[in-house]
């Protein structure tokens, strides 16, 4: 794209094109370079809007049959049977248990492995431990619903048999399965905020007789802190919208509201991912439920993201 | 502030006591003359026999032998590359830091080897100091700033007098008295490098080393802290590495000029320590020929 450019100041022998300050071509390459970047922005701010649109679409024609008041307040969540109620707090429970039980794993671990890789790991171990984090991180969330079904519930009803354990499914076990799944998250951007504290404050607490824990404590943590707080809130985010793993793990549970951890409790995403079948037919309550439900969830984490692009934002203003 | 014994502090985690070796003036085995002519007047801070330093493979500063003395300032000068932030940062440990230097030679502190086996590089660094090139505050409080080296050494006493000594040592109290709870990072430039030195003086050190702390200040506050290092040189040792030859002229007891050898195979700049001496003998009458092209700006 440069060519014109070249050609007026290349090659002293050469015959010299006559100096004009007009295009010498129309740069039709480029024309067309600029108009796809420009679809490929429309094209998915449209996207967005349809999916907001299609989700809202039918969450209006479920508030016209349910009053928001009920949705809201009622504790009963059986919209499919008979006699339906739809009190979404059972649900709204289940996804909230499964954040609380993932970031009573994720945080701990998450932070231990952030600070570890980024302020006392060697060059080395880092170079294997932080590739092997980012497989984590592509793991199919179907094969770790499977590990929390067919192990971590087993030997969680081994090493805890004093609990109420009742059937196959646990809401805990699920929470602590999804706590796994986000730890890559967590502690990489943890990491990379750690990292990008400058050295000179490091050396600046090595300088005055500070030991390495007391820098990395003191120090770099508190620096790094909006950018770690934000790892947790994309990590929360995810949480709330895993699906595969508490589809397998918790299964379906109780209508009625329960704060126990040892039961199958129902999440939001399970419930719309177990109905969102062939066999549902359009128009009925049943569907338009799943959207009320899927509107909710992109509700929450709408504001959880919206929560962590404004901390990362201030994140990166610090050290101005 | 009660002057710090300072012959009564070791390096090492360990209480022991080192009795101060003392030997005699190192000589300049090349030239059968004392490296430092002055030797002797003054007690020794610091005497570096033969000190190496390497990245790698690569041979950054060569086989330096000088004495610094006991509330000296001792200007280290020449051209950028020739190890001079590498030879200061030798003496509290700060290139521990870096996985690849490596220190050879010996390096006494008060009789005391600083690369023994039994030193701490923690207590080392709480005896001696440094202020980088770069103010580098933390982002903390203007208060949590200073006081974040007596809580890490846990010093005893009233930590609202220690701050205040400190601010007051470093000429910023009147300055910052009204906003202790602020943000560091609201400062100017040269209110955050005074900063630095009152978070270094704090810590009640021995010793403060000095990266080049005017090199990114406007003359104004560079003047102010030239003039704070005239005070502070009444309680402390300090070493300053500047590239400016007439801040050493103007700061400086004793100034040592280094120059960068290039090896043509390698490309590798290595640092040698040219000449050692009292800064009016080097600025007036140097005694190499490369020390008089560099001070009079006849460097190229
Ligand atoms: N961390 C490092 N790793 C490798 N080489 C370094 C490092 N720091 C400095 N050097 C090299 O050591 C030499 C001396 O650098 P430095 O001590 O910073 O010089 P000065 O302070 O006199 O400008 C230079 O050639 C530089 O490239
Ligand atoms: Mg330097």
């Amino acid at each position: 794209m440069s060519h014109a450019y070249e050609l007026v100041v290349s090659g002293v022998g050469a015959p010299r094109p006559r100096r004009t300050l007009e295009a010498t071509s129309p740069r039709r390459g480029e024309k067309v370079v600029q108009a796809s970047l420009a679809a490929c922005a429309v094209l998915s701010v449209l996207v967005t809007t349809a999916i907001v649109v299609s989700l809202l679409t039918p969450t209006i024609g479920f508030f016209r049959e349910v009053s928001i008041v009920e949705f809201l307040t009622s504790t009963t969540w059986a919209p499919a049977f008979a006699r339906p109620s739809f009190g979404v707090w059972p649900i709204v429970v289940g996804t909230l248990m499964v954040v609380f039980f993932a970031l009573i794993v994720a945080i701990p671990i998450g932070l231990a492995c952030a600070v570890y890789l980024s302020e006392y790991a060697s060059r080395r171990v880092r170079g294997v431990v932080k590739p092997v984090l980012e497989v984590l991180e592509g793991i199919p969330t179907v094969a770790t619903g499977l590990f929390a079904f067919f192990f971590l519930t087993p030997l969680a009803k081994q090493i805890l048999p004093f609990l109420p354990w009742q059937g196959p499914f646990s809401i805990g076990v699920a929470g602590v399965a999804v706590g796994l799944l986000i730890v890559p998250l967590v502690s990489s951007v943890s990491d990379d905020a750690m990292r990008s504290v400058p050295a000179g404050l490091r050396e600046g607490a090595y300088a005055l007789g500070a030991n390495k824990l007391r820098v990395t404590t003191r120090v770099v943590f508190p620096a790094a802190i909006s950018g770690v707080v934000a790892a947790v809130v994309l990590g929360t985010s995810r949480a709330i919208g895993e699906t595969m793993v508490v589809l397998i793990a918790a299964g379906a549970g109780n209508p009625n509201l329960s704060f126990d951890p040892t039961k199958g409790i129902q999440t939001m995403t399970a419930y719309i991912g177990g109905r969102a079948t062939g066999d549902i037919a359009m128009g009925t309550i049943v569907y338009d439920t799943i959207f009320a439900v899927g509107t909710l969830l992109f509700i929450m984490t709408l504001s959880m993201n919206m929560l962590a692009i404004r901390l990362v934002r201030r994140f990166r203003e610090v050290y101005e | 502030m009660p002057s710090r014994q300072t012959t009564n502090e070791t390096l090492s985690s360990t209480d022991r006591r080192v009795a101060a070796l003392a030997p005699g003036p190192p000589v300049n085995i090349a030239t059968g003359q004392a490296a430092d002519p002055g030797a002797g007047e003054r007690e020794v801070t610091f005497r570096l026999e033969g000190v190496s330093v390497r990245y790698g493979e690569a041979l950054a500063v060569k086989d330096v032998t000088m004495d610094i003395h006991h509330k000296d300032i001792t200007a280290l000068i020449g051209p950028s590359g020739c190890g001079k932030s590498t030879l200061l940062r030798c003496l509290n440990r700060m290139n521990d830091l870096i996985p690849s230097a490596r220190v050879s030679g010996r390096l006494w502190y008060h009789g005391e080897d600083v690369y023994g086996p039994k030193v701490d590089p923690v207590q080392v660094r709480k005896l001696i100091g440094m202020v980088f090139q770069k103010p580098n505050p933390f982002p903390k409080s203007i208060y949590d700033n200073v006081a974040f080296g007596p809580r890490t050494t846990g010093m005893k006493g009233d930590m609202d007098e220690i701050v205040e000594r400190a601010l007051r040592s470093a000429a910023l109290w009147d300055e910052v008295k009204d906003r202790l709870k602020e943000n560091a990072y609201g400062m100017s430039g040269g209110q955050q490098q005074r900063l630095c030195i009152a978070r270094c003086i704090a810590t009640e050190p021995d010793v403060i080393l000095m990266d080049e702390p005017c090199s990114a200040l406007d003359p104004i506050s560079t003047a102010r802290i030239e003039d704070l290092m005239h005070e502070l040189k009444e309680q402390y040792t300090i070493v300053i590495v500047t590239h400016n030859m007439q801040q050493a002229a103007r700061v400086s007891d004793r100034t040592a000029f280094f120059t960068a050898e290039v090896d043509e195979a390698t490309d590798v700049r290595t640092g040698v320590l040219v000449e050692y001496d009292r800064t009016e003998k080097v600025f007036s009458n140097p005694g190499d020929e490369r020390t008089e092209n560099y001070v009079t700006g006849r460097f190229g």
